[in-house]
Protein backbone atom coordinates (compact mmCIF):
# COMPACT_ATOMS: atom_id res chain seq x y z
CA UNK A 1 0.00 0.00 0.00
CA UNK A 2 2.59 2.13 0.74
CA UNK A 3 4.55 2.99 -2.49
CA UNK A 4 7.76 3.74 -1.37
CA UNK A 5 9.42 4.67 2.07
CA UNK A 6 12.36 7.22 2.40
CA UNK A 7 13.89 8.91 4.56
CA UNK A 8 13.38 12.85 5.21
CA UNK A 9 16.39 13.38 7.59
CA UNK A 10 17.64 11.31 9.89
CA UNK A 11 15.25 11.40 12.20
CA UNK A 12 11.84 9.94 9.89
CA UNK A 13 10.78 8.22 7.47
CA UNK A 14 8.87 9.43 4.45
CA UNK A 15 5.75 7.29 3.59
CA UNK A 16 3.98 7.79 -0.07
CA UNK A 17 1.18 6.49 -0.73
CA UNK A 18 0.99 8.78 -4.58
CA UNK A 19 0.87 11.69 -5.97
CA UNK A 20 -2.75 12.56 -6.66
CA UNK A 21 -4.95 13.70 -3.88
CA UNK A 22 -8.53 11.86 -3.33
CA UNK A 23 -10.01 10.28 -0.71
CA UNK A 24 -8.99 6.41 -1.84
CA UNK A 25 -5.27 7.04 -0.91
CA UNK A 26 -5.93 9.63 1.73
CA UNK A 27 -8.04 6.72 2.81
CA UNK A 28 -5.56 4.24 3.08
CA UNK A 29 -3.17 7.07 4.56
CA UNK A 30 -5.89 7.86 7.47
CA UNK A 31 -5.94 3.43 8.41
CA UNK A 32 -2.10 3.59 7.75
CA UNK A 33 -1.64 6.48 10.34
CA UNK A 34 -4.63 5.03 12.87
CA UNK A 35 -3.34 1.77 12.69
CA UNK A 36 0.33 2.88 13.56
CA UNK A 37 -0.94 4.76 16.04
CA UNK A 38 -2.31 1.91 18.17
CA UNK A 39 0.88 0.12 17.99
CA UNK A 40 2.12 2.34 20.65
CA UNK A 41 5.78 1.57 18.98
CA UNK A 42 8.79 2.99 21.56
CA UNK A 43 10.90 5.56 20.03
CA UNK A 44 8.12 6.88 17.45
CA UNK A 45 7.21 10.24 18.76
CA UNK A 46 5.02 11.76 15.60
CA UNK A 47 2.94 11.02 12.92
CA UNK A 48 1.43 13.25 10.32
CA UNK A 49 -0.79 12.21 8.09
CA UNK A 50 -1.18 14.47 5.07
CA UNK A 51 -3.18 14.10 1.63
CA UNK A 52 -0.84 11.23 0.02
CA UNK A 53 1.87 10.64 2.59
CA UNK A 54 2.59 9.84 6.15
CA UNK A 55 5.99 11.10 7.70
CA UNK A 56 6.23 8.87 10.85
CA UNK A 57 9.61 11.04 13.02
CA UNK A 58 11.49 8.82 16.06
CA UNK A 59 13.62 9.36 18.76
CA UNK A 60 17.09 8.90 17.26
CA UNK A 61 18.43 8.53 21.06
CA UNK A 62 16.28 5.27 20.62
CA UNK A 63 15.47 4.23 16.86
CA UNK A 64 16.96 4.61 13.69
CA UNK A 65 15.51 4.81 9.82
CA UNK A 66 16.47 1.20 9.48
CA UNK A 67 14.85 -0.30 12.60
CA UNK A 68 11.77 1.71 12.30
CA UNK A 69 11.46 1.51 8.52
CA UNK A 70 11.88 -2.76 9.41
CA UNK A 71 8.70 -2.39 11.70
CA UNK A 72 6.48 -0.46 9.73
CA UNK A 73 7.12 -3.25 6.69
CA UNK A 74 5.86 -5.56 8.75
CA UNK A 75 2.87 -4.56 10.28
CA UNK A 76 -0.11 -6.02 8.90
CA UNK A 77 -2.71 -3.25 7.96
CA UNK A 78 -5.88 -4.34 6.57
CA UNK A 79 -8.08 -2.30 3.81
CA UNK A 80 -11.25 -3.70 4.63
CA UNK A 81 -12.22 -2.27 8.06
CA UNK A 82 -14.27 0.79 7.36
CA UNK A 83 -12.79 4.12 8.17
CA UNK A 84 -14.34 5.42 11.80
CA UNK A 85 -15.82 8.85 11.03
CA UNK A 86 -17.63 11.59 12.80
CA UNK A 87 -20.37 13.67 10.72
CA UNK A 88 -19.91 16.56 11.97
CA UNK A 89 -22.51 19.87 11.39
CA UNK A 90 -20.74 22.92 11.56
CA UNK A 91 -22.58 26.83 11.46
CA UNK A 92 -21.57 29.44 9.74
CA UNK A 93 -22.74 32.94 9.10
CA UNK A 94 -21.98 34.66 6.14
CA UNK A 95 -22.33 38.43 7.63
CA UNK A 96 -20.62 41.29 5.24
CA UNK A 97 -18.96 41.76 8.10
CA UNK A 98 -17.67 37.87 8.29
CA UNK A 99 -17.27 37.03 4.46
CA UNK A 100 -14.42 39.20 3.37
CA UNK A 101 -13.90 38.07 0.06
CA UNK A 102 -16.86 37.21 -1.32
CA UNK A 103 -17.18 39.94 -3.66
CA UNK A 104 -13.51 38.67 -4.58
CA UNK A 105 -14.58 35.39 -5.25
CA UNK A 106 -17.35 36.49 -7.10
CA UNK A 107 -15.33 38.21 -9.55
CA UNK A 108 -13.26 35.15 -9.95
CA UNK A 109 -15.77 32.41 -10.28
CA UNK A 110 -18.11 34.65 -12.62
CA UNK A 111 -20.95 33.50 -10.60
CA UNK A 112 -23.20 34.66 -7.63
CA UNK A 113 -22.84 34.81 -3.48
CA UNK A 114 -26.08 32.97 -3.57
CA UNK A 115 -24.84 30.38 -6.34
CA UNK A 116 -21.14 30.35 -4.34
CA UNK A 117 -23.62 29.71 -0.96
CA UNK A 118 -25.77 26.72 -2.76
CA UNK A 119 -22.99 25.18 -3.60
CA UNK A 120 -20.93 25.37 -0.77
CA UNK A 121 -23.93 24.32 2.27
CA UNK A 122 -25.27 21.24 2.77
CA UNK A 123 -22.91 19.36 1.12
CA UNK A 124 -20.25 16.71 2.48
CA UNK A 125 -16.73 17.35 2.95
CA UNK A 126 -14.30 14.88 4.18
CA UNK A 127 -11.56 15.87 6.49
CA UNK A 128 -8.67 14.85 4.88
CA UNK A 129 -5.79 16.06 6.91
CA UNK A 130 -5.27 18.61 10.34
CA UNK A 131 -2.73 20.76 10.81
CA UNK A 132 -0.63 24.00 9.85
CA UNK A 133 -2.18 25.67 12.89
CA UNK A 134 -3.34 23.36 15.98
CA UNK A 135 -6.65 22.51 14.42
CA UNK A 136 -7.20 23.30 11.26
CA UNK A 137 -8.87 20.92 9.30
CA UNK A 138 -8.50 20.29 5.25
CA UNK A 139 -12.33 19.47 3.69
CA UNK A 140 -12.58 18.25 0.65
CA UNK A 141 -13.80 18.78 -2.25
CA UNK A 142 -15.42 21.33 -3.60
CA UNK A 143 -17.17 21.45 -7.20
CA UNK A 144 -15.17 22.78 -9.85
CA UNK A 145 -17.22 26.02 -9.74
CA UNK A 146 -16.04 27.00 -6.26
CA UNK A 147 -12.38 26.33 -6.76
CA UNK A 148 -9.95 29.15 -6.82
CA UNK A 149 -6.51 30.47 -6.07
CA UNK A 150 -5.67 31.53 -2.88
CA UNK A 151 -5.36 35.24 -2.55
CA UNK A 152 -2.03 36.93 -4.34
CA UNK A 153 -1.38 38.48 -0.93
CA UNK A 154 -2.35 36.56 1.83
CA UNK A 155 -4.11 38.69 5.19
CA UNK A 156 -1.65 39.39 7.78
CA UNK A 157 -4.69 38.46 10.37
CA UNK A 158 -7.27 35.94 9.19
CA UNK A 159 -9.83 36.10 12.27
CA UNK A 160 -10.64 33.03 13.96
CA UNK A 161 -13.37 31.13 13.19
CA UNK A 162 -13.00 32.26 9.56
CA UNK A 163 -14.29 29.74 6.95
CA UNK A 164 -12.16 29.76 3.60
CA UNK A 165 -12.00 28.41 -0.43
CA UNK A 166 -9.14 27.60 -1.90
CA UNK A 167 -8.73 25.09 -5.01
CA UNK A 168 -10.85 21.96 -4.00
CA UNK A 169 -10.86 22.85 -0.49
CA UNK A 170 -12.08 24.28 2.48
CA UNK A 171 -10.65 25.25 5.76
CA UNK A 172 -11.71 26.86 9.25
CA UNK A 173 -9.09 28.92 11.02
CA UNK A 174 -8.97 27.55 14.86
CA UNK A 175 -6.83 31.17 15.56
CA UNK A 176 -6.09 34.29 14.17
CA UNK A 177 -3.40 33.64 11.79
CA UNK A 178 -1.64 34.57 9.06
CA UNK A 179 -3.39 33.15 5.49
CA UNK A 180 -4.73 33.25 2.23
CA UNK A 181 -7.58 31.62 1.85
CA UNK A 182 -10.78 33.27 0.25
CA UNK A 183 -12.92 33.46 3.32
CA UNK A 184 -16.42 33.33 2.57
CA UNK A 185 -18.18 32.91 6.67
CA UNK A 186 -17.40 32.45 10.57
CA UNK A 187 -18.18 29.82 12.71
CA UNK A 188 -18.84 30.44 16.67
CA UNK A 189 -18.41 26.74 16.95
CA UNK A 190 -14.70 26.10 18.72
CA UNK A 191 -12.90 23.81 16.80
CA UNK A 192 -10.17 23.65 18.57
CA UNK A 193 -9.80 23.29 22.35
CA UNK A 194 -6.69 22.76 24.22
CA UNK A 195 -8.24 21.87 27.22
CA UNK A 196 -9.59 19.10 26.26
CA UNK A 197 -6.51 16.97 26.04
CA UNK A 198 -7.94 13.53 24.68
CA UNK A 199 -9.92 15.30 22.15
CA UNK A 200 -8.82 18.67 21.10
CA UNK A 201 -10.07 19.17 17.92
CA UNK A 202 -13.91 18.43 16.90
CA UNK A 203 -12.81 17.49 13.40
CA UNK A 204 -10.50 14.46 12.63
CA UNK A 205 -9.07 13.19 9.73
CA UNK A 206 -11.73 10.53 8.25
CA UNK A 207 -14.31 12.87 9.32
CA UNK A 208 -17.27 14.01 7.23
CA UNK A 209 -18.43 17.57 7.86
CA UNK A 210 -21.13 19.48 6.02
CA UNK A 211 -21.71 23.28 6.69
CA UNK A 212 -25.07 24.97 7.64
CA UNK A 213 -25.87 28.86 7.10
CA UNK A 214 -26.94 30.56 9.93
CA UNK A 215 -28.12 34.45 10.74
CA UNK A 216 -26.07 37.00 12.26
CA UNK A 217 -28.40 36.67 15.33
CA UNK A 218 -27.82 32.55 15.58
CA UNK A 219 -24.41 33.15 15.61
CA UNK A 220 -24.20 35.42 18.74
CA UNK A 221 -26.51 33.49 20.36
CA UNK A 222 -24.20 30.28 19.61
CA UNK A 223 -21.19 32.23 21.14
CA UNK A 224 -23.06 33.34 24.03
CA UNK B 1 2.58 30.13 53.48
CA UNK B 2 6.25 31.53 52.34
CA UNK B 3 5.98 32.37 48.86
CA UNK B 4 9.14 32.57 46.76
CA UNK B 5 8.91 34.37 43.77
CA UNK B 6 10.58 36.73 40.98
CA UNK B 7 8.80 39.66 40.27
CA UNK B 8 9.35 40.66 36.83
CA UNK B 9 10.64 43.93 36.05
CA UNK B 10 11.65 43.52 32.37
CA UNK B 11 10.08 40.35 30.56
CA UNK B 12 12.89 40.86 27.66
CA UNK B 13 12.15 40.34 24.27
CA UNK B 14 10.86 36.53 23.79
CA UNK B 15 10.97 35.22 27.31
CA UNK B 16 9.30 31.78 27.96
CA UNK B 17 8.64 28.59 29.88
CA UNK B 18 10.01 25.67 28.21
CA UNK B 19 10.85 22.01 28.68
CA UNK B 20 11.72 19.15 26.46
CA UNK B 21 8.18 19.35 24.61
CA UNK B 22 5.57 17.81 23.52
CA UNK B 23 5.22 14.44 21.52
CA UNK B 24 2.73 12.89 18.92
CA UNK B 25 0.74 16.21 18.40
CA UNK B 26 1.81 16.68 14.93
CA UNK B 27 -1.42 14.87 13.62
CA UNK B 28 -3.22 18.07 15.04
CA UNK B 29 -1.46 20.44 14.09
CA UNK B 30 0.68 20.58 17.32
CA UNK B 31 4.44 20.97 16.81
CA UNK B 32 7.06 19.97 19.65
CA UNK B 33 8.30 23.35 20.77
CA UNK B 34 10.22 22.72 23.46
CA UNK B 35 13.82 24.31 24.54
CA UNK B 36 15.39 25.14 21.40
CA UNK B 37 18.90 24.27 22.61
CA UNK B 38 18.11 21.35 24.20
CA UNK B 39 22.11 20.60 25.44
CA UNK B 40 22.26 23.74 26.67
CA UNK B 41 18.24 23.34 28.38
CA UNK B 42 19.60 19.93 29.99
CA UNK B 43 22.83 21.30 31.16
CA UNK B 44 20.98 24.80 33.21
CA UNK B 45 18.94 22.15 35.03
CA UNK B 46 21.78 19.46 35.99
CA UNK B 47 23.47 22.87 37.27
CA UNK B 48 20.99 23.34 40.01
CA UNK B 49 20.32 19.88 40.61
CA UNK B 50 17.00 19.39 38.71
CA UNK B 51 16.32 16.36 36.29
CA UNK B 52 17.30 17.31 33.11
CA UNK B 53 14.01 18.47 32.04
CA UNK B 54 12.32 20.41 34.30
CA UNK B 55 10.56 23.23 33.47
CA UNK B 56 13.09 26.68 32.97
CA UNK B 57 12.72 29.82 31.51
CA UNK B 58 13.91 30.77 27.81
CA UNK B 59 14.99 34.15 26.84
CA UNK B 60 15.85 35.65 23.05
CA UNK B 61 18.53 38.31 23.07
CA UNK B 62 17.53 40.72 25.80
CA UNK B 63 16.56 38.39 28.82
CA UNK B 64 14.37 39.69 31.49
CA UNK B 65 15.07 41.29 34.45
CA UNK B 66 13.91 39.55 38.15
CA UNK B 67 13.48 40.57 41.57
CA UNK B 68 13.57 37.83 43.96
CA UNK B 69 11.52 36.88 47.43
CA UNK B 70 11.86 34.12 49.05
CA UNK B 71 14.08 32.30 51.00
CA UNK B 72 17.94 31.30 49.64
CA UNK B 73 17.68 29.58 46.08
CA UNK B 74 20.48 28.45 43.61
CA UNK B 75 20.09 29.25 39.86
CA UNK B 76 22.06 29.04 36.76
CA UNK B 77 22.26 30.23 33.15
CA UNK B 78 23.69 28.78 30.46
CA UNK B 79 24.35 29.89 26.96
CA UNK B 80 26.52 32.73 25.99
CA UNK B 81 24.91 35.53 27.90
CA UNK B 82 26.18 38.51 29.83
CA UNK B 83 24.05 38.82 33.53
CA UNK B 84 24.78 40.67 36.66
CA UNK B 85 23.15 40.09 40.37
CA UNK B 86 22.51 43.16 42.43
CA UNK B 87 22.83 42.40 45.85
CA UNK B 88 21.72 45.38 48.08
CA UNK B 89 25.71 46.86 48.59
CA UNK B 90 26.76 45.27 45.79
CA UNK B 91 26.72 43.98 42.04
CA UNK B 92 28.43 40.56 41.17
CA UNK B 93 29.28 39.83 37.30
CA UNK B 94 27.19 36.52 36.51
CA UNK B 95 29.18 34.05 34.55
CA UNK B 96 27.36 31.07 32.75
CA UNK B 97 27.57 27.58 33.63
CA UNK B 98 28.24 27.98 37.01
CA UNK B 99 25.22 28.07 40.03
CA UNK B 100 24.96 31.44 42.00
CA UNK B 101 22.94 32.22 45.12
CA UNK B 102 19.62 34.62 45.18
CA UNK B 103 18.91 36.15 48.06
CA UNK B 104 15.65 37.97 49.37
CA UNK B 105 15.48 40.92 47.58
CA UNK B 106 18.27 40.20 45.13
CA UNK B 107 17.76 41.33 41.60
CA UNK B 108 18.69 39.13 38.30
CA UNK B 109 19.17 41.42 35.46
CA UNK B 110 20.01 39.19 32.05
CA UNK B 111 21.43 41.92 29.90
CA UNK B 112 21.15 39.94 26.43
CA UNK B 113 22.65 36.70 24.73
CA UNK B 114 26.48 37.19 23.24
CA UNK B 115 26.74 36.43 19.62
CA UNK B 116 23.90 33.83 20.05
CA UNK B 117 20.47 33.64 20.46
CA UNK B 118 18.88 31.50 23.10
CA UNK B 119 19.92 31.51 26.90
CA UNK B 120 18.05 29.53 29.99
CA UNK B 121 17.80 30.31 33.29
CA UNK B 122 17.32 26.86 36.05
CA UNK B 123 16.24 27.67 40.13
CA UNK B 124 17.07 24.91 42.09
CA UNK B 125 12.84 24.30 42.50
CA UNK B 126 10.22 24.19 40.71
CA UNK B 127 8.71 26.95 38.61
CA UNK B 128 4.74 27.18 39.19
CA UNK B 129 3.87 26.27 35.66
CA UNK B 130 0.95 24.25 34.32
CA UNK B 131 1.14 21.24 31.81
CA UNK B 132 -0.78 20.88 28.64
CA UNK B 133 0.02 17.54 27.32
CA UNK B 134 2.75 16.60 30.13
CA UNK B 135 4.80 19.72 28.93
CA UNK B 136 4.82 23.06 30.14
CA UNK B 137 6.13 24.30 26.79
CA UNK B 138 4.99 27.34 25.49
CA UNK B 139 3.78 27.87 22.09
CA UNK B 140 2.19 30.86 21.38
CA UNK B 141 0.76 30.52 18.35
CA UNK B 142 -1.57 28.24 19.72
CA UNK B 143 -1.16 29.56 23.16
CA UNK B 144 -0.67 26.01 24.53
CA UNK B 145 1.76 25.43 27.64
CA UNK B 146 2.36 27.53 30.54
CA UNK B 147 1.52 31.34 31.40
CA UNK B 148 -1.76 30.60 29.33
CA UNK B 149 0.70 30.16 26.61
CA UNK B 150 2.21 33.32 26.14
CA UNK B 151 5.57 35.03 26.62
CA UNK B 152 6.24 36.39 30.08
CA UNK B 153 5.35 39.76 30.63
CA UNK B 154 6.54 42.64 32.28
CA UNK B 155 5.56 43.08 36.11
CA UNK B 156 4.10 39.57 36.46
CA UNK B 157 4.78 37.18 39.55
CA UNK B 158 6.59 33.59 39.07
CA UNK B 159 6.22 31.47 42.14
CA UNK B 160 8.52 28.52 42.44
CA UNK B 161 7.63 25.55 44.46
CA UNK B 162 9.80 23.05 46.81
CA UNK B 163 13.00 24.98 46.76
CA UNK B 164 16.18 22.46 47.45
CA UNK B 165 18.05 23.69 50.17
CA UNK B 166 20.99 21.87 50.64
CA UNK B 167 22.65 22.53 47.50
CA UNK B 168 26.52 22.66 46.89
CA UNK B 169 27.63 25.17 44.14
CA UNK B 170 27.93 23.78 40.56
CA UNK B 171 30.26 24.74 37.90
CA UNK B 172 31.24 23.05 34.51
CA UNK B 173 33.72 24.02 32.18
CA UNK B 174 32.42 24.68 28.78
CA UNK B 175 32.21 26.78 25.99
CA UNK B 176 29.77 27.25 23.33
CA UNK B 177 31.55 27.22 19.87
CA UNK B 178 29.26 28.62 16.70
CA UNK B 179 29.42 26.68 13.56
CA UNK B 180 29.48 27.86 9.85
CA UNK B 181 28.69 25.01 7.90
CA UNK B 182 25.37 23.08 8.58
CA UNK B 183 25.20 19.46 7.46
CA UNK B 184 22.11 18.72 5.69
CA UNK B 185 20.75 15.25 4.69
CA UNK B 186 19.23 15.83 1.02
CA UNK B 187 15.30 16.25 1.14
CA UNK B 188 12.58 14.59 -0.43
CA UNK B 189 12.03 17.25 -3.76
CA UNK B 190 15.93 17.30 -4.17
CA UNK B 191 15.24 17.12 -7.73
CA UNK B 192 12.95 19.83 -8.18
CA UNK B 193 15.92 22.23 -8.68
CA UNK B 194 18.09 22.92 -11.48
CA UNK B 195 21.14 21.34 -11.04
CA UNK B 196 22.62 25.42 -10.77
CA UNK B 197 20.52 25.53 -8.28
CA UNK B 198 21.65 22.27 -6.50
CA UNK B 199 25.31 23.65 -6.63
CA UNK B 200 24.30 26.94 -5.26
CA UNK B 201 22.81 24.96 -2.32
CA UNK B 202 25.86 23.16 -1.42
CA UNK B 203 28.21 25.68 -2.44
CA UNK B 204 27.06 29.23 -1.59
CA UNK B 205 26.75 31.42 1.59
CA UNK B 206 23.52 31.91 2.51
CA UNK B 207 23.17 35.06 5.33
CA UNK B 208 20.26 34.32 8.29
CA UNK B 209 17.47 36.66 7.65
CA UNK B 210 16.08 39.39 10.76
CA UNK B 211 13.05 37.59 9.83
CA UNK B 212 13.43 34.37 12.04
CA UNK B 213 11.72 33.57 15.43
CA UNK B 214 11.40 30.17 17.21
CA UNK B 215 8.96 28.96 14.44
CA UNK B 216 11.66 29.20 11.40
CA UNK B 217 15.07 30.84 10.00
CA UNK B 218 14.81 32.46 6.91
CA UNK B 219 18.19 32.73 4.52
CA UNK B 220 18.86 35.24 1.83
CA UNK B 221 21.12 34.62 -0.67
CA UNK B 222 21.50 33.73 -4.50
CA UNK B 223 18.13 32.09 -5.65
CA UNK B 224 17.86 28.45 -5.84
CA UNK B 225 16.07 27.75 -9.26
CA UNK B 226 13.29 25.32 -9.12
CA UNK B 227 12.66 23.59 -12.64
CA UNK B 228 9.12 21.93 -11.27
CA UNK B 229 7.04 23.38 -9.12
CA UNK B 230 7.09 25.50 -6.64
CA UNK B 231 4.54 24.02 -5.15
CA UNK B 232 4.13 20.27 -3.48
CA UNK B 233 0.68 18.80 -1.94
CA UNK B 234 0.59 20.18 1.33
CA UNK B 235 2.05 17.87 3.72
CA UNK B 236 4.01 17.48 7.03
CA UNK B 237 7.24 19.08 8.29
CA UNK B 238 9.84 18.29 11.30
CA UNK B 239 12.38 20.49 12.71
CA UNK B 240 15.52 21.10 10.48
CA UNK B 241 13.17 21.26 7.06
CA UNK B 242 14.18 23.35 4.86
CA UNK B 243 11.65 24.52 2.36
CA UNK B 244 12.48 26.82 -0.82
CA UNK B 245 8.93 28.53 -1.50
CA UNK B 246 8.77 30.47 -4.90
CA UNK B 247 11.04 33.29 -3.95
CA UNK B 248 13.93 31.00 -3.96
CA UNK B 249 14.96 32.06 -0.35
CA UNK B 250 15.21 28.95 1.98
CA UNK B 251 13.32 28.85 5.49
CA UNK B 252 14.23 26.05 7.92
CA UNK B 253 11.69 25.06 10.02
CA UNK B 254 12.18 25.12 13.79
CA UNK B 255 10.46 24.16 17.22
CA UNK B 256 7.32 25.85 16.91
CA UNK B 257 7.02 25.31 13.01
CA UNK B 258 3.44 24.85 11.27
CA UNK B 259 3.06 20.95 11.34
CA UNK B 260 2.22 20.88 7.26
CA UNK B 261 3.57 22.90 4.38
CA UNK B 262 3.42 23.00 0.96
CA UNK B 263 6.62 23.99 -0.49
CA UNK B 264 9.42 21.75 -1.71
CA UNK B 265 12.24 20.51 0.19
CA UNK B 266 15.24 20.39 -0.49
CA UNK B 267 17.56 18.88 2.58
CA UNK B 268 16.83 18.80 6.33
CA UNK B 269 19.74 19.40 9.18
CA UNK B 270 21.16 16.63 10.62
CA UNK B 271 19.93 16.12 14.36
CA UNK B 272 23.11 16.82 15.52
CA UNK B 273 23.35 20.57 14.16
CA UNK B 274 20.18 22.08 15.22
CA UNK B 275 20.85 23.08 18.63
CA UNK B 276 23.78 24.69 17.11
CA UNK B 277 21.82 26.30 14.20
CA UNK B 278 19.07 28.13 16.17
CA UNK B 279 21.80 29.96 18.22
CA UNK B 280 22.92 31.65 14.70
CA UNK B 281 21.88 35.35 14.65
CA UNK B 282 21.18 37.21 12.20
CA UNK B 283 23.62 38.37 9.24
CA UNK B 284 25.12 35.32 10.08
CA UNK B 285 26.41 33.45 7.26
CA UNK B 286 26.39 30.23 6.68
CA UNK B 287 26.84 26.95 4.42
CA UNK B 288 25.33 23.43 4.22
CA UNK B 289 27.00 21.03 3.46
CA UNK B 290 25.65 17.56 2.60
CA UNK B 291 25.76 14.33 4.39
CA UNK B 292 24.84 10.67 3.33
CA UNK B 293 22.06 9.38 6.28
CA UNK B 294 24.54 6.82 7.77
CA UNK B 295 27.17 9.72 8.92
CA UNK B 296 24.35 11.81 10.43
CA UNK B 297 23.43 9.05 12.72
CA UNK B 298 27.01 8.71 13.78
CA UNK B 299 26.88 12.52 13.92
CA UNK B 300 24.32 12.20 16.38
CA UNK B 301 25.32 9.44 18.46
CA UNK B 302 28.64 11.64 19.11
CA UNK B 303 26.92 14.98 19.86
CA UNK B 304 24.43 13.14 22.55
CA UNK B 305 27.34 11.12 24.15
CA UNK B 306 29.05 14.43 24.52
CA UNK B 307 26.17 16.41 26.03
CA UNK B 308 25.58 13.13 28.61
CA UNK B 309 29.42 13.65 29.38
CA UNK B 310 29.11 17.22 29.88
CA UNK B 311 26.19 16.52 32.14
CA UNK B 312 28.00 13.72 34.00
CA UNK B 313 30.66 15.85 34.95
CA UNK B 314 28.50 18.43 36.78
Amino acid sequence: MIKNISNLGDAALYCDFGSEVNKEINSKVIRYFKSIQKENIDGINNLTPSYNKLIISFDLRKKNFQTIKKLIENLNITNDDALESNKIKIPVCCDENFSLDIKRLEEKLQITRDKIYEKFFGKEFFCYMTGFIAGMPFLGDLENELQAKRLETPRVKVPKGSVGLTEQFANIYTFESPGGWNIIGNTPQVIFDSTNENNPNLINPGDVVTFEQITKEQYYNNNE
Amino acid sequence: MNKNYFEIKRAGINTTFQDQGRDNLYHIGIPFSGAMDNRNFQISNKLVGNEVNFPIIEFAYQGPLLKYFGENINFAITGNVKFIIRKKNNTIEGKCYQSFILENGDELDIISTNKSVYGYLAVSGEFDVNYQWSSCSVNTKANIGANNGKKIEDGQKIYILNINKNLSDKKLNYINTKIENIRVIQGTNFDYFSDEGKKIFFEKEFVISKLSDRMGMRLEGPKIENIVDTNIKSEGLLKGVIQVPADGNPIIMLSDHGTIGGYPKIGVVISADYDKLVQLTPGSKIKFKKVELADAETLFKLYDLETQNLISQI
